[in-house]
């Protein structure tokens, strides 16, 4: 066994330890801090697969900024643990029917012979000077250009509708205005002289 | 001295983990030892700027405070909170210190002087300073109390929008230098007009976001509501005590020390000379070593998060997100652009 093989067989194992702890916990937040660590060592697996773009990538977005907004709102929902279990046997016949069609499903798929190692030979190891983000840019930036730019018009459409979803003014509330308060002068705008009548 | 050469060389080709694990020991320790002493001129130079002397009992000057400081923090007792995660609240302090020292594992202190020198590095620093904020957020959670969990909240609220000015800031700087390689970053700002070749000049509104942004990340005074005391007593490490705690102070300081470098890196040249070709000073200054050239400009930047600190009131929060969102951001966005066409046009002195 190479010394890859071994590091692979190493991240696999705690990969596949921190999945089953993703479905297998009680409490969510320790669920999600599990998916951190799934994703953190699929990212280093990537990285044995020389991809270090997509490996870096995974944790810059999934690890640094998904997973963060996943805690956040985890932590902040009062989750009755014991509602949640409530259905637990009443559905578990359902729920290992479709275990059991989505593991034949993936048995037909990979076990059927398209995706064995001969019909995909193992990619040559590449040079000490290749750069896989480079080459990523320059293939995502000339040949699949067009597929490229409607993705992010359609992100770009969902950004502006989540927006429009959860804006709302409400009369109620009130705001401030940053930029006039920058503008205030000193006399004018601070204080206002009123002259009354001298009571007595 | 000889001898020591072939060890090293025998170490290189029979034991390279061991040679590696030395590299780090050589990085960290120093860098602990700058930790120290960063507190220890912090709060020197606050209090000079206070008109008061700061810490001048412990040895000549006060000089060994920051040991003092590090053995009482170590015999403290360890003290967890009833109700709290344990296993969670004893990793969190720990998930903030080790990203903020693994990212110096691809920082160039001199040409060629770099533990690991890959391709991806600019990225990998992105990356690790993203993950940074779980030591905040468990925390938070972790010590089962409610400024803790505010102040986590805030924090991380606050971290995850600056990123994003910190990260288009980086891309304004890899499209400068056209490279996500460090040490390739720092040789694309050589050349003759020495410190006017370096890339604050023509990146000046990056270089501005970048340093705020990064004092923003750091959770440093003015953008320090995440333990605003007055508000929420000390934030997410409000239950901490001794060790535990110290690990997280480390930690932010470790990532003040790691901003200031990298902003002297990207921005103001690395380990190159600020007399690079000039026809006097450029000789005369030809002898000193290019990391002492990068420790300056690092104390220099750090220098700035002290002095703002001393200076500035907090800021309000809902300030800090418009600042992030709806200034900085959009700021970046132009001034991409407008890198962009300096390159492709070869705007002369700096990308021709």
């Amino acid at each position: 066994m190479t010394f890859e093989l071994f590091v692979f067989y190493v991240f696999a194992a705690i990969l596949v330890f921190a999945a089953t702890m993703v479905i297998t916990r009680k409490n969510p937040v320790h669920s999600a801090l599990f998916l951190v660590l799934a994703f953190f060592t699929s990212a280093a697996i990537w990285l044995l697969a020389e991809a270090e773009f997509l490996a870096i990538v995974l944790v810059l977005v999934y690890v640094g900024a998904v997973m963060v907004l996943f805690l956040f709102v985890v932590m902040m929902l009062d989750i009755d643990i014991a509602t949640m279990r409530a259905g637990f046997v009443k559905n578990l016949p359902l729920a290992i029917l479709i275990a059991i069609a989505m593991v034949i499903e993936i048995f037909l798929v990979i076990g059927s012979g398209s995706f064995s190692l001969d019909q995909f030979a193992a990619p040559l190891p590449l040079p000490a000077d290749y750069n896989n983000t480079a080459s990523l840019g320059n293939i995502l930036y000339t040949e699949y250009m067009y597929p490229f730019e409607v993705a992010a018009v359609i992100l770009l459409v969902a950004i502006i509708a989540a927006i429009g979803l959860t804006m709302r003014k409400r009369p109620e509330s009130k705001y401030q205005d940053p930029s006039k308060q920058v503008r205030v002068k000193k006399g004018e705008d601070r204080i206002t002289v009123l002259k009354m009548d001298a009571e007595d | 001295m000889d001898l020591l050469m072939s060890l090293w060389e025998w170490l290189g080709e029979n034991l390279v983990v061991v040679q590696i694990l030395i590299k780090i020991v050589i990085i960290v320790a120093p860098l602990m030892l700058c930790v120290a002493y960063f507190t220890y001129a912090e709060r020197k130079i606050i209090g000079y700027m206070q008109v008061r002397i700061g810490p001048n009992r412990v040895g000549p000057k006060g000089w060994l405070q920051p040991i003092a400081d590090a053995v009482k923090l170590m015999f403290k007792e360890i003290i967890i909170p009833s109700g709290a995660n344990k296993t969670l609240f004893l990793i969190a302090p720990v998930l903030t210190l080790g990203p903020a020292l693994a990212a110096w594992a691809v920082f160039p202190f001199g040409d060629g002087l770099v533990l690991s020198n890959i391709n991806a590095g600019l990225l990998y620093l992105i990356a690790l300073t993203s993950v940074g904020v779980y030591g905040v957020i468990i925390s938070g959670w972790a010590s089962n109390s409610k400024y803790a969990f505010l102040g986590a909240m805030r924090s991380a609220a606050q971290i995850v929008s600056y990123e994003i000015a910190m990260g288009f800031a980086l891309v304004g700087v890899l499209v400068a230098a056209g490279s996500l390689n460090l040490g390739e970053i720092v040789r694309a700002q050589e050349g003759e007009g020495g410190l006017f070749n370096w890339f604050w000049l023509p990146l000046f509104p990056l270089f501005l976001i970048y340093f705020v942004s990064g004092v923003a990340e750091t959770n440093r005074a003015p953008f320090d509501v995440a333990e605003g005391e007055s508000e929420i007593v000390a934030g997410f490490h409000v239950e901490y005590s001794g060790m535990p705690f110290a690990v997280f102070f480390l930690g932010e300081y470790a990532n003040m020390i790691l901003i200031s470098a990298l902003t002297s890196l990207l921005f103001l040249g690395g380990w190159l000379s600020p007399f690079n070709g000039w026809p006097l000073l450029g000789p005369m200054f030809d002898w000193v070593p290019g990391i002492v050239w990068l420790f300056i400009k690092t104390a220099f930047v750090g220098f700035f998060f002290l002095w703002l600190r001393a200076t500035f009131p907090r800021y309000r929060y809902d300030q800090i997100m418009r600042l992030g969102w709806k200034v900085f951001i959009p700021i970046t966005i132009v001034w991409i652009m407008v890198v962009g066409l300096a390159v492709v046009f070869e705007m002369p002195w700096w990308f021709d």
